[in-house]
This record gives structure tokens, C-alpha cells and sequence, in this order.
């Protein structure tokens, strides 16, 4: 009975092509879900002349299953369809109507070609193998959107994670967003190669970015300050806003020897200090111009000592 | 078998790790280095890993254990030169090595043993 299902559109496929692409073309474009923006009548009637020759030739095979060897020309142009369509930004239901659309003209003209009564049990088969081509449409158009979210994931983390240098010998690292266990790692690692390259000895985290810090975000702050200690390079975490002080004793986690400020310039403060230097005022009205050179210049040459 | 070098150079004591550390080479590190600051009465050790690429728990505990015992014949100990490889693989094997001075590179580690020792032997007047 599935067989001859099969053979039946097989047939159908064959003497009504014509007509069945431009019901097919019809139906999708007076859709809801047609999207004129994004395609055009005359590139989706490419598109599905294309799936109804692959279809065509699969079908002459007999085979039903259309994860079979002789489906694996429709199948690959559907993944093209969908994974295209994921990027250009379509919705999943409007990628699977592509298939689901096909199924009004299609079955209408297998009844009229089987009569009433056998087209019933006849339809069957060729239903349910519509329904499975529209998941694994589905299924691809997932896939595709998946990969485009890893890939920005993977583009956001190597943004933004800059190792800055405040002054000789010091180095910042403005944390900015939730640290999860893959960020720590490009975070400890930029870092701990930065320390190695300029050797710092004091490195400040700042994490006025971070919104929220959980234990997990603690324990991995404290790995990069422990990784940074071995290294020998003393780390200040700094930028802890008053919830997040509130957070981390309420959460009980113990910060240990770690030092601490509310603030990055507070930390750059201690860093100079360790370092023997200092920031002192120069005159009491700077003038504009030179104001800029002349201020950080200070903090080398007064503070030795 | 073969040996780590421990260099006297004053009153430290210099280890370079050049090779892959083992066991066993651990084990005869920490007796030759013992009985080494007792002959030499040495303040200070300083052990130099820049050029070690691997570490497990083992090679990890082993310098906290070298730290301790060096503490205990009175001699102070700072690890320099870590790799930031080592350094992520012993924060990840749970070692942060708490009782471990350390350094960026012998520069550095020559000058924090120069400052704990002078620091001790002030302490050490004043009492």
C-alpha cells in the first residue's frame, strides 16, 4: 500500500508537474508567511522546480524513508534552503511552510487521480512523508541559527577582553559582561600572557561590568587572582558595586588575601604605591594646554621614594 | 641518574629546573636541596621554573613542600618564572600554592628574597 502511494505520486509528479508548481508557487506567495522582502516569485519557483525534480527522481525509487541514500539529493538541497534562510533571517514556520504549503495541491490531485474512497488510505503514507521532510526542514533551520549564535559567541568573547596598561608595570583588565567558565579562561589566559610581555607586577580587575556575581563568577575571579599570584604578579579586584559587596558576604564567599577596592582609581592608587611612585600636584592653576603631559608625567618623577 | 644543579651563589641558593620534572627527580630535588641549606646555611632558595612546561599535582605539592621545609631550616623560598600554562594547570588542579613566595622572573625573586631576609634579620635585632 505504500508502495503503490509512492508510485502514485510518482505519477502525479511525472504528467502534472506544470500545474502542481505553479499551485505550490500560488499558494506560498498569498501565504501569510510569504515574505516578499526577503524572496521573490521567481526565485521560489526556482527553489521548488528544483525540490519536485529531486522529489521526483527520490520517489522513482520507491524508497520512503528519507533519510535513505536515494533522498539525499532533497535532502541537501532543504538543508541549503533552510540554513539560507536562517541567516537571511526568517522565522522557523515560515521556513517549514515551504514544505507544508506543498501539501494542499499535492493531495489534491492525488485524489483526483485515486477517487474518493482510495485516496483515504493512499494519502497516508504521502503524509506523513511531507511531515517528516518539514521536520527535518525544521531541524536544519535550528541547526543553521545555532551556528550563527556559537559563532557570535565566539566573536564576542575575543572583543571583549582587553588587557590595558595603566602604568609601567601595572595592567588593568575591565571585565565587562557575566564570566562564565569559556570566558575565564581567554580572561586568565590574555591576562597571565599580558603579565608575562610587560612584566607587571600588579594587575587590577576591574569588574564594574560584571552584573552580577555569583559563586561560581567569584570562584573563577579567584582562580585568575591565584593563577596571577603564582605567576608573581599581586592582583587587586576592584569596582565591586555595593550590591555586589552585599552579594559576595551573603553568599559566604571568602576572598581570602585578595585585595579589594570600590573603585578602579583607589586600586591604581595602592599599585602606584607598591611601585614607590605617586601622583602629586604640579601647580596650582594647570593651564589647559599642557595640563594633560605634564599630570601624568608627575606621578614618574616625584614619586620615587 | 640525573641531577638538578643547586648553585650557591652568597647566602641563596640557586635551582634552575631545565627539564621535565619526574618523581623520582622531585624526590632527590628536595633531599640534595634539605641537606644543601643546612651545609651552605643558606637564607634563601630560589628556585627557577621558566623552563618547565608541565606540571601534575605531584611536581605542584612539591614546591609548597619545598617552601615548608625550607621554612622550617630557616630559609625563605620564592618560585619564579611560572608559565602561564603551569600557572592555569595548578589553579585548576586546586594547588594555589598558599605558603609559596613567587616572582615574575629572577630579577624580581632576587630582590623579594634580598627584602625578606634584610626584613627578618630587623626583626630578629629589635628583639
Amino acid at each position: 500500500m505504500a508502495t503503490d502511494s509512492i508510485a502514485s505520486l510518482n505519477d502525479i509528479l511525472q504528467k502534472d508537474e506544470g500545474a502542481l508548481l505553479q499551485a505550490w508557487v500560488d499558494n506560498q506567495v498569498n501565504a501569510p508567511t510569504f515574505r516578499p522582502d526577503r524572496t521573490s516569485r521567481q526565485e521560489l519557483m526556482d527553489h521548488c522546480r528544483r525540490f519536485l525534480t529531486l522529489m521526483r527522481d527520490a520517489a522513482r525509487s520507491g524508497e520512503q524513508d528519507i533519510m535513505s541514500p536515494p533522498w539525499a539529493g532533497v535532502r541537501q538541497m532543504l538543508d541549503d534552503l533552510s540554513v539560507s534562510r536562517a541567516q537571511q533571517g526568517f522565522s522557523p514556520s515560515e521556513t517549514a511552510s515551504f514544505i507544508f504549503s506543498l501539501k494542499q495541491p499535492l493531495f489534491d490531485r492525488l485524489q483526483k487521480a485515486l477517487g474518493q474512497a482510495e485516496a483515504v488510505t493512499r494519502l497516508w503514507p504521502a503524509n506523513l512523508m511531507l511531515d517528516r521532510l518539514g521536520l527535518y526542514t525544521t531541524e536544519v533551520f535550528q541547526r543553521g541559527r545555532e551556528q550563527v549564535i556559537i559563532r557570535q559567541q565566539q566573536e564576542l568573547m575575543e572583543l571583549s577582553t582587553p588587557v590595558v596598561t595603566l602604568w609601567e608595570g601595572v595592567l588593568a583588565l575591565p571585565l565587562i559582561g557575566t564570566l562564565d567558565s569559556a570566558r575565564t579562561q581567554v580572561v586568565m589566559e590574555n591576562l597571565l600572557q599580558r603579565i608575562v610581555d610587560s612584566g607587571a607586577a600588579i594587575a587590577v580587575i576591574d569588574i564594574t561590568g560584571v552584573p552580577t556575581v555569583d559563586t561560581v563568577t567569584a570562584q573563577h575571579l579567584l582562580k585568575t587572582v591565584a593563577a596571577a599570584r603564582l605567576m608573581g604578579a599581586d592582583c587587586i579586584i576592584s569596582g565591586i558595586r555595593p550590591q555586589i559587596a552585599q552579594t559576595i558576604v551573603h553568599l559566604g564567599v571568602e576572598l581570602g588575601a585578595v585585595i579589594t577596592k570600590a573603585t578602579l582609581s583607589d586600586a591604581f592608587a595602592i599599585a602606584l604605591k607598591r611601585l614607590g611612585l605617586g601622583v602629586q600636584k604640579v601647580s596650582a592653576a594647570p593651564r589647559r594646554r599642557d595640563d594633560d603631559g605634564a599630570g601624568s608625567r608627575a606621578a614618574g618623577e616625584h614619586g620615587e621614594g | 641518574m640525573e641531577r638538578i644543579p643547586i648553585l650557591k651563589m652568597g647566602e641563596y641558593l640557586l635551582v634552575t629546573i631545565q627539564i621535565d620534572m619526574h618523581d623520582r627527580l622531585a624526590m632527590s630535588l628536595q633531599d640534595d636541596l634539605t641537606s644543601r641549606i643546612v651545609s651552605a646555611r643558606a637564607k634563601g632558595v630560589l628556585i627557577d621554573i621558566s623552563a618547565l612546561e608541565m606540571v601534575d599535582s605531584f611536581i605542584g605539592r612539591m614546591f609548597g613542600d619545598i617552601a615548608a621545609m625550607s621554612r622550617v631550616l630557616d630559609a625563605e623560598t620564592v618560585v619564579v618564572g611560572m608559565r602561564p600554562a603551569v600557572a592555569i594547570t595548578l589553579v585548576e588542579l586546586g594547588l594555589s600554592l598558599p605558603g609559596v613566595r613567587t616572582a615574575l622572573n629572577i630579577e624580581r625573586g632576587m630582590e623579594l628574597l634580598r627584602g625578606l631576609i634584610s626584613a627578618r634579620g630587623a626583626d630578629a635585632g629589635s628583639a
